[in-house]
């Protein structure tokens, strides 16, 4: 499958300054080693089982199956504790951090929620924490910004670019660069430079582990399909990864449409991104003419990059995985629907992935259908309240 | 024989190291970067970078990447660079390398850089986020072309990576004074001289200091140590208070005689 160490056909490599290239190596050498030693998988599940909460629950959702004519399920990520998904990830990484014998850990954050985890995984094993956010993104989600500190993370506003989530990027890389001897950066999805998507699925990919032996228990069968939101991609990679040699089982990505694609206004690079280099990847990247990256939009922070995880891109060329896209509207309608029908509030993310299935419901009448719910809404009430006054 | 080859020959055999000024390329325009390389021409420039502006320099520290804001609000593309460099290759024989991030250059389209650099008269390029790894595809767009692939070292750059960079790099090898990112510092850490030697022995390539130099003082300290001296974020602040009119001209191009000089002192007395 890969043709040369780092590379998804012909999407990931390593492009960062030549300072980093130290790191990423020693990274490469602890995650191949370390982190798939018995030990180190001893204690990662251990937390996973009786810090994080797992195995999630996969949910019946009765009462939208009923209305939609279809069998959804619903893999409970938001029960993680810190209610996401990220939790996974970070407790890897902080855990392989602390045993590279690292005394501080850095990470971006967009929504907030891969800022939390980690400062959630750094106080509970004793590191050093400090979060990018970019202020606008501060702005959007301060209480994620309390937490943070609360959790004893300093979180540190980035006033440069757009202010967003890739902006935060740019800055833990200067940080990084600039503390390269004793500092792990705990980036939080399936992209950047290698080993980065590697590790992040690794991480993850306990999702979909999950959701085939709870499936096959509750159904005796496996699904028709699995849907997830697309962002850097690293909750549809934690539950399609496990999934992808069952070839019947379809797998789904749905990005962020935000206002529509023709717009201009919206976080799909499938839709109207080419193959470019960014943040560490090759990758398909939204990017003006001349290769200048392009400001996103979404109405969740979470999905507001212009780039995805390369693995993606490679699933996507060979045909694997699918990938649609659901528009801002239709995303606040899956918000509420979800929450009134089944008593859940999920986080803006998830709902993408919710929302591309009502849309679609004809296509999945009387399928099995696995949705990842990778987060809980609580952090989005007062963007859905500010979004539905107009 | 490439004519950065051939700068550091002849700045060898007179006891001399290179001075090599950075500017981004379109800050604040592309009209007023033409005066500046004029200036940097008639100061004593033995090479000159330019930056070619990207939205994401990560590797960059606020003075640059604000210059590049300002590049790009104007949209400056590499043609326009291009096209800027071959205007002031037909008065000026300074070589002149490009340093940007990969993108852009990728954007503009491997197959027909390498040919387009060789036409404007651009004698090398370095990539920032392309280390030796992921360089092949660009290498070889440019040494058909006759164009150096220039890359950086680091203080934490071992044995193993000198070796990685050692089999790409051409021209010269560009030294990281510091881990971190540009920008002008009151001091550099005596102990990259060791490491400096360290590459230069093993490369058998000429080695230019950068990131961090912003002063007289830091050259003198590492003169008899590299083979030049790049000074990026100083120039760019000093020429941005220039052009914004809180700074003289002369004021500015006095500046850029001291940094030029103290790269030339084995020359004084001659």
């Amino acid at each position: 499958m890969m043709k040369k160490q780092g590379y998804f056909g012909i999407y990931g490599g390593q492009f960062v300054p030549e300072t980093l290239m130290p790191n990423l190596t020693e990274l490469k050498h602890a995650f191949f080693s370390l982190a798939k030693s018995k030990n180190f998988k001893k204690e990662f599940y251990g937390y996973l089982k009786d810090y994080v909460g797992r195995p999630t629950p996969l949910y019946f959702a009765e009462n939208l199956s009923k209305k939609y004519k279809l069998r959804l399920y619903l893999k409970r990520e938001d029960l993680c504790h810190t209610g996401a998904h990220k939790i996974n990830n970070a407790i890897g990484q902080v855990l392989l951090a602390k045993k590279m014998g690292k005394i501080r850990v850095i990470a971006e954050t967009g929504a907030g929620q891969h800022g939390v985890a980690t400062a959630t995984a750094a106080a509970l094993l004793g590191l050093e924490c400090v979060i990018y956010m970019g202020v606008l993104d501060m702005e959007r989600q301060a209480i994620n910004v309390t937490r943070m500190n609360m959790l004893g993370a300093k979180v540190v506003g980035v006033e440069s670019g757009s202010r967003t989530l890739k902006d935060a990027i740019n800055e833990a890389l200067r940080d990084w660069v600039t503390n390269v001897r004793n500092t792990h950066y705990v980036l939080g999805t399936v992209f950047g430079p290698h080993p980065y998507p590697t590790m992040v699925k690794e991480f993850v990919s306990i999702i979909g582990k999950e959701a085939i032996l709870q499936i096959k228990k509750k159904e005796g069968v496996l699904p028709d399909a699995v849907i997830a939101c697309v962002g850097g991609g690293s909750n549809a990679m934690g539950i399609f990864y496990p999934f992808i040699k069952y070839k019947k089982v379809k797998l789904i990505g749905v990005e962020a449409a935000g206002k529509g694609i023709e717009t201009g206004l919206h976080a799909a690079r499938f839709a109207n991104g080419r193959v470019g280099i960014f943040q560490g990847a090759k990758s398909f990247v939204l990017q003006d003419k001349n290769g200048q990256i392009l400001n996103t939009y979404s109405v969740s922070a979470g999905l507001d990059y212009a780039s995805i995880g390369p693995e993606h891109c490679y699933l996507k060329d060979i045909g694997r995985v699918s990938y649609g896209y659901a528009m801002d509207n239709d995303v606040i309608e899956a918000f509420n629907i979800l929450s009134l029908e089944e008593g859940i509030i999920p986080a803006l993310e998830s709902s993408h992935a919710l929302a591309y299935l009502i849309k679609h419901h004809m296509d999945f009448k009387d399928k099995l259908v696995v949705v990842n719910l990778s987060g809980r809404g609580d952090k989005d009430l007062l963007t859905v309240i500010k979004y539905e006054k107009g | 024989m490439n004519n950065i080859v051939k700068k550091f020959r002849q700045l060898k055999k007179e006891g001399k190291k290179a001075f090599i000024p950075y500017i981004t390329a379109g800050d604040p325009d592309l009209e007023k970067t033409k005066e500046i390389l004029d200036i940097f021409a008639n100061v004593g420039a033995d090479i000159i970078e330019l930056g070619v502006p990207f939205s994401d320099p990560m590797a960059d520290g606020p003075v640059i990447q604000k210059a590049m804001e300002r590049a790009l609000k104007n949209g400056v593309t590499i043609k326009d660079i291009l096209d800027m460099v071959r205007d002031f290759k037909e008065a000026h024989h300074i070589p002149i390398v490009l340093m940007g991030y990969y993108n852009p250059f990728f954007q503009y389209g491997l197959e027909c850089l390498g040919e387009d650099c060789l036409k404007s008269g651009v004698d090398g390029i370095l990539i920032v986020d392309m280390p030796p790894e992921e360089a092949k595809d660009m290498k070889a767009a440019l040494k058909s072309n006759g164009i150096a692939s220039i890359f950086l070292a680091t203080p934490v750059t071992d044995e193993a990576r000198i070796k990685k960079i050692k089999g790409v790099a051409e021209g010269f090898i560009y030294f990281v004074s510091v881990t971190g990112v540009t920008g002008m510092r009151e001091e550099l850490p005596e102990e990259i001289k060791e490491k400096i030697k360290e590459i230069k022995y093993k490369t058998k390539l000429p080695v230019v200091l950068g990131f961090g130099i912003s002063n007289p003082d830091t050259i003198k300290k590492f003169y008899d140590t590299c083979d030049g001296f790049v000074v990026g974020s100083a120039i760019v602040r000093e020429w941005h208070r220039f052009f914004m009119n809180k700074a003289k001209r002369e004021d500015f191009i006095n500046f850029l005689e001291r940094l030029s000089s103290s790269c030339h002192i084995k020359d004084k007395g001659k």
